[in-house]
């Protein structure tokens, strides 16, 4: 072992520990993150906003985790390009995130505020614990999605989903909003896996159509959605469709189905005493 | 002379200023304590603590001490050695006694602890996500064959796959308390619960009443030495057959159940004459080599086309070579029974004296079987001191499939442990054939609590394996790794497979 | 022996102290101090690719996947095991040998020599790189068993594999079979997955099939041997999570035979498959269901004839059940399987462009290989992602089949365990 031969450097070595590639035009700038350790990328990010820009574009992402992650602020925009990474706005209290792509794992964890809107797929456990903001995603999500969601006071956290989900959605739920819609998904079968509001004690969930009752936690009472209920879902999914491109009227030809906790405290009885 | 040596056990202390007069303790007193005379008098040398007339006071007056009456200490001569010698001094007799062994041995199951999940695997959360119990119970095959059935699918070979096996919800059943020794109404409750539970109750050996017809796809049907009630419709009425070779609280004894309990009841049930001795003699006469017993297996297989067969076994010095030529010779299951499990009444000497631990025999059989590659062939089900769901866990983790409980069972049921079932004077009207006596269990109530204890125990399991992160009870069972030892000695740890906490 | 400074090694079973490694870095990798001296967050990390027409892809494919997913690990493992790699000597067996020091090479060869023909042996072609450091000895051997032993073993050849490598990994000291099958390698070490890969020079390898992994060892402890992927004849496994059913999974496999020295849940993921395919016969879909069994709620909604069949699995492979998070990428010659556990605790995507089928931990590891896929999606708990090479049978393993009695007295040699039951 008398030489030791460096590694080129290139995509081989996976990520690239050097500062992105960054442009300015006006009130927007662009990130090429392309290969680009995610900790350089985030750092252009929030020197971009530190800088007062308004709009944040990050091109040629592949897999870089925390975009987003604890930004405040309700005046800037990230629009991300190629398929974001893990944790993608965990703890963001404000600006609204749009990805050009699909999303992995854990979107919107514990998010306070702000928007998520993905314009493809996304992974398991998203918006784990959010306690606001809206996370929209134009097709399927995985497992325990929405799981306890939950809302404090003037915070309500709304997630729609508009292909299909997994097992344990909103799985404890305590608050908000969960909206799935089964239209955009590359899958056959039910819009929603089994255990689909287990432990909920809080908040409300909505599907489009209909679902059977194995497929609901035993702490939910199931009904069919009322005008009442329409009035809050309406500018929801009008939001939504419009972010998409999809029509709303079409979204709403089928009657949608609520599930809401039987109980606050599911567990009352579970348990006796030493 | 005096006529005994032995001073009463307990005193019974009354608050006659609270007293209401009412009678209701000496009406509820199975024991003959109280006599009244405007108020209840108490004979203190009758009462076994068993708590049934401190239950029911109106007036709360009653309290059951300890009598205090000093003896000289002697750590070796404890006073329970010096009132036995007294009393067989009196008598000339075989000390008797009821319930398990309550020498302090060291427990086994105390000295484990379980382990659980942090950080590099998730623990599970039972209330709300699956945590499967179910578990069968019976004989495996190496493996399972399949063919195609022709629409992409697959479908078992024929004869393959698992067949004879009893489907149980929760992997804990009822121990074998036979009618005779208990009411009929505690066997009522026991089968009324076991079909609730989705589990098993077990007849022992004394038949199985009419009144329990509806329930048999949850009944075991015992077959001991004695032959009680044993015809071919019994046997097919049963899910599964059993053969009692043994019991942990008397290996190697037989049983008595005195003419007095043979009532027309008993007497029908176990198909003999009414007021004669039930004798269990001490072996099965048909059973004195391993290969009579497989002879005895296939005999109830061929009457019942072929039912499960269990054998159940008292825990023994080489309980593991004996538990493998059980399932050498075709039984479906292994019943093991510590030494500390419980009993109608078998001799103290037997009881306190013999056999081993029930952690013991279930890791050394369940090595075994694995040894030898059976592990697979039969069920391994663990009885003998099952105290809570702890030990519950220990069990399946050391090996066991399934545990049975009996006097947790009966302790649902309102035993106190008092210890007198062999007087048949059971004021809680359970181990006593006595009417005034059994109509104090009413099944309907009976059947509630046993299944709250079953689903309460079942909860509490189900809450140990989301903490061990995983899902489902076959991945706890035999999983030692999930288990370390606290002041186990060095030999023990190895003999148990367990390693020592910190390794 | 003399002592020979230039083959004395570092025991392969030396943890390489995860603040030698820091200072490694800050020496000579400044570019990563501040990283690796606050990183703990991650898992593992891992890839599947199979070009189902059989079309040779370059080890860089493997290697570009698994570096895009580099936070996944934390440098004290990576591995890869390629399938149609020894196109030159197709029907040896071929095993990859980790030794300790030259006498435990000298061990292992007398094994070799006295049951098998090596047709070749030779070190493992590396190139030195920075960041690896503490490699055992690495030698590969192409060899078929000796026709006479293989007969008086009375053996089939797959089940005289099997043993040669239960026999060298728990009594040859130093000596660890890192792969043992046909046509088909494992290469692994103590190092990040992009270092390992170009440490074994996968540039220069090309296979129709490739498994990846990037380790996060939390529960053994980061030597060369313990890297994924585990192997056992053509099997490998590259596995994410931890099986927290190990204890009883061990135990059951024990039963038959098999030995599991590493100590880890892959080892047993390995050796399960080997046991459900080989052994057991039964179908991969099948073998599937066992190791990530549906729930009992889900059985009881199928159809009678399918709950029958999967009653069955449950209750007979209760025991070998891999309980608790897992993603697995089992390969073999002839394709690969993905699978998830049974309530989807570790993360799992799969991919495909054309003919090439693709898995992974994460989305992006996919992207970096595939340039325009046709379909991104995510697999269901327990549904597992099965990739066909065209015109290879699979998996093609031979016959053997001893009961499970039998092989475990053949393999324990529980003599103990067979003596006579009295009862009274």
């Amino acid at each position: 072992m008398t030489e030791t031969t460096e590694i080129r450097q290139g995509p081989i070595e996976g990520y690239l520990m050097v500062e992105p590639h960054v442009t300015r035009d006006g009130d927007t700038v662009t990130i090429d993150a392309a290969s680009v350790y995610y900790k350089y990328v985030n750092q252009a990010i929030r020197a971009a906003i530190a800088d007062g820009v308004t709009t944040v574009r990050v091109i040629n992402v592949n897999g870089q985790r925390y975009i987003g992650n604890g930004l405040s602020g309700t005046d800037v925009t990230i629009e991300v390009y190629g398929t974001a990474g893990q944790d993608l706005s965990m703890f963001m209290n404000g600006p609204t995130v749009r990805i050009h792509g699909n999303a992995q794992d854990g979107v919107g964890n514990t998010m306070n505020a702000g928007r998520v809107m993905i314009h493809g797929d996304a992974g398991d456990v998203l918006g784990y614990g959010m306690r606001g903001g809206r996370v929209y995603i134009k097709g399927d999500v995985g497992y325990r999605v929405g799981i306890h969601m939950k809302a404090y006071e003037s915070l309500v956290p709304v997630m729609v989903c508009g292909g299909k989900s997994r097992d344990f959605s909103g799985e404890y739920m305590a608050g908000g909003m969960l909206v799935l819609l089964g239209m955009n998904s590359q899958f056959d079968g039910p819009i929603v896996g089994g255990y689909i509001g287990t432990g909920m004690h809080g908040g409300v969930i909505y599907l489009r159509g209909e679902v059977e009752p194995w497929q609901v936690g035993k702490e939910c009472g199931i009904f069919t959605a009322d005008e009442e209920d329409m009035k809050t879902l309406g500018p929801v999914l009008k939001e939504y469709a419009e972010e998409f491109g999809m029509d709303y009227d079409e979204i709403i030809s089928v009657p949608f189905t609520k599930l809401v906790p039987i109980s606050h405290r599911p567990y009352g009885k579970l348990y006796t005493y030493v | 002379m005096p006529i005994s040596l032995i001073q009463p056990e307990f005193k019974v202390e009354i608050d006659y200023d609270k007293c209401h007069k009412c009678g209701r303790c000496v009406q509820q007193c199975g024991w003959g304590v109280y006599s009244f005379n405007e108020r209840p008098i108490p004979d203190d040398s009758k009462c076994r603590a068993c708590h049934r007339c401190v239950t029911y006071c109106p007036a709360h007056c009653i309290v059951i001490k300890k009598n205090d009456l000093a003896l000289r200490d002697n750590a070796n001569w404890t006073s329970a050695l010096r009132k036995s010698v007294w009393r067989q001094a009196e008598t000339g007799g075989v000390m008797l006694a009821g319930m398990g062994n309550d020498k302090p041995y060291q427990s086994v199951f105390d000295h484990l602890v379980l382990d659980a999940c942090q950080v590099t695997n998730p623990s599970i959360d039972p209330l709300r996500e699956p945590m499967e119990l179910r578990t069968y119970l019976g004989r495996k095959p190496d493996n399972v064959e399949v063919e195609p059935d022709g629409a992409g699918g697959y479908k078992l070979k024929e004869g393959a796959g698992v067949t004879n096996n009893i489907k149980l919800e929760t992997p804990m059943i009822f121990s074998p308390m036979s009618y005779g020794s208990v009411s009929l109404n505690v066997h009522k409750s026991l089968a009324m619960a076991a079909e609730r539970c989705g589990i098993l109750m077990n007849t022992g050996e004394g038949g199985l009443h009419a009144d329990l017809y509806p329930y048999q796809d949850n009944v075991i049907v015992q077959v001991a030495s004695g032959r009680f009630g044993v015809n071919p419709e019994y046997l097919n009425r049963g899910a599964a057959m059993e053969i009692k070779v043994g019991q942990g609280a008397k290996p190697g004894i037989g049983g008595h159940l005195p003419g007095e309990k043979i009532n027309k009841e008993v007497s029908e049930t176990r198909m003999i004459p009414q007021g004669s001795d039930a004798i269990s003699p001490a072996p099965h006469h048909d059973i004195y080599s391993i290969e009579d017993l497989r002879q005895l297996i296939y005999s109830l297989k061929e009457a019942t086309g072929y039912k499960p067969v269990g054998v159940k076994i008292a825990a023994v010095h080489n309980v593991a070579a004996i538990a493998s030529g059980i399932v050498r010779a075709g039984a479906d299951y292994v019943y093991l029974d510590g030494f500390k499990g419980g009993t109608g009444a078998a001799p103290q000497i037997i009881r306190d004296h013999v056999g081993l631990p029930i952690e013991i025999a279930i890791a050394v059989v369940d090595q075994r079987l694995r040894d030898e590659g059976i592990r697979n062939q039969a069920s391994i089900i663990a009885a003998g001191s099952i105290r809570s769901s702890a030990d519950f866990a220990k069990a399946i983790a050391l090996g066991a499939d399934v545990v049975a409980i009996g006097s947790a069972a009966l302790m649902a049921l309102g035993c106190h442990m008092c210890q007198g079932c062999h007087t048949g004077s059971c004021s809680w009207g359970l181990t006593t054939q006595k009417p005034e006596l059994t109509r104090r269990v009413d099944p309907e109530w009976g059947a509630e609590r046993l299944s709250n204890l079953v689903h309460a125990w079942s909860h509490e399991l189900q809450e140990i394996l989301g903490a061990l992160g995983v899902n489902s009870v076959e991945s706890l069972r035999g999983s030692r790794e999930r288990l370390r030892a606290i002041g186990l000695d060095e030999q023990t740890c190895k003999i148990i497979g367990v390693k020592p906490a910190g390794m | 022996m003399e002592f020979n400074p230039l083959l004395e090694r570092m025991p392969t079973s030396k943890m390489p102290s995860f603040t030698d490694r820091e200072g490694l870095f800050n020496e000579e990798r400044p570019r990563y101090a501040e990283e690796a001296a606050s990183k703990i967050h991650g898992g593992c990390g891992l890839m599947g690719i199979c070009d189902e027409s059989g079309t040779p892809m370059s080890g860089v494919e493997a290697i570009k996947a698994m570096a895009v997913q580099r936070d996944r690990g934390n440098g004290l493992g990576g591995g890869y095991a390629g399938y149609g790699i020894y196109p030159e000597f197709p029907d040896h067996y071929c095993f990859h040998m980790m030794y300790h020091d030259i006498k435990a090479k000298e061990d292992a060869e007398a094994i070799f020599d006295q049951y098998f023909v090596v047709d070749l042996a030779e070190p493992m072609p590396t190139r030195p790189v920075k960041g690896i450091s503490d490699a055992p000895l690495l030698w590969r051997y192409f060899l078929n068993p000796d026709s006479y032993k293989l007969e008086s073993s009375e053996m089939s050849t797959e089940d005289f594999i099997v043993h040669t490598v239960m026999l060298i990994n728990s009594s040859v000291d130093g000596a660890f079979v890192a792969s043992s099958g046909k046509n088909m390698g494992a290469f692994k070490g103590v190092g990040f997955p992009e270092e390992i890969g170009h440490y074994y020079r996968l540039d220069e390898y090309e296979g129709n099939t490739w498994v990846g992994h990037n380790r996060f060892p939390t529960n053994t402890p980061g030597w060369w041997g313990g890297a994924h992927p585990f192997t056992l004849l053509d099997w490998s496994i590259v596995h994410n999570g931890e099986i927290s059913s190990y204890g009883i999974n061990s135990r059951y496999l024990e039963a038959f035979g098999y030995k599991c020295t590493l100590g880890t849940d892959t080892e047993v993921a390995a050796y399960l498959f080997d046991l459900l395919l080989r052994r057991h016969k039964l179908p991969l879909e099948l073998a599937c269901k066992a190791l990530a069994s549906p729930l009992w709620t889900e059985i009881d909604r199928m159809p009678e004839s399918e709950q029958a069949v999967m009653r069955s699995l449950r209750a007979v492979y209760g025991p070998g059940m891999l309980n608790g998070p897992f993603a697995i990428v089992l390969g073999f010659n002839g394709g690969m399987v993905a699978l998830n556990d049974r309530i989807k605790l570790r993360p799992l995507v799969a991919a495909r462009q054309g003919t090439r089928l693709m898995v992974a931990s994460e989305e992006s590891a996919m992207r970096e290989v595939l340039d325009a896929p046709d379909k991104v999606w995510a697999p269901r708990a327990g549904e597992p992602v099965i990739a066909r090479v065209k015109g290879q049978d699979w998996p093609i393993h031979g016959d053997l089949h001893l009961s499970a009695s039998e092989v475990s007295c053949a393999v324990t040699g529980v003599e103990s365990s067979c003596e006579t039951v009295e009862v009274n």
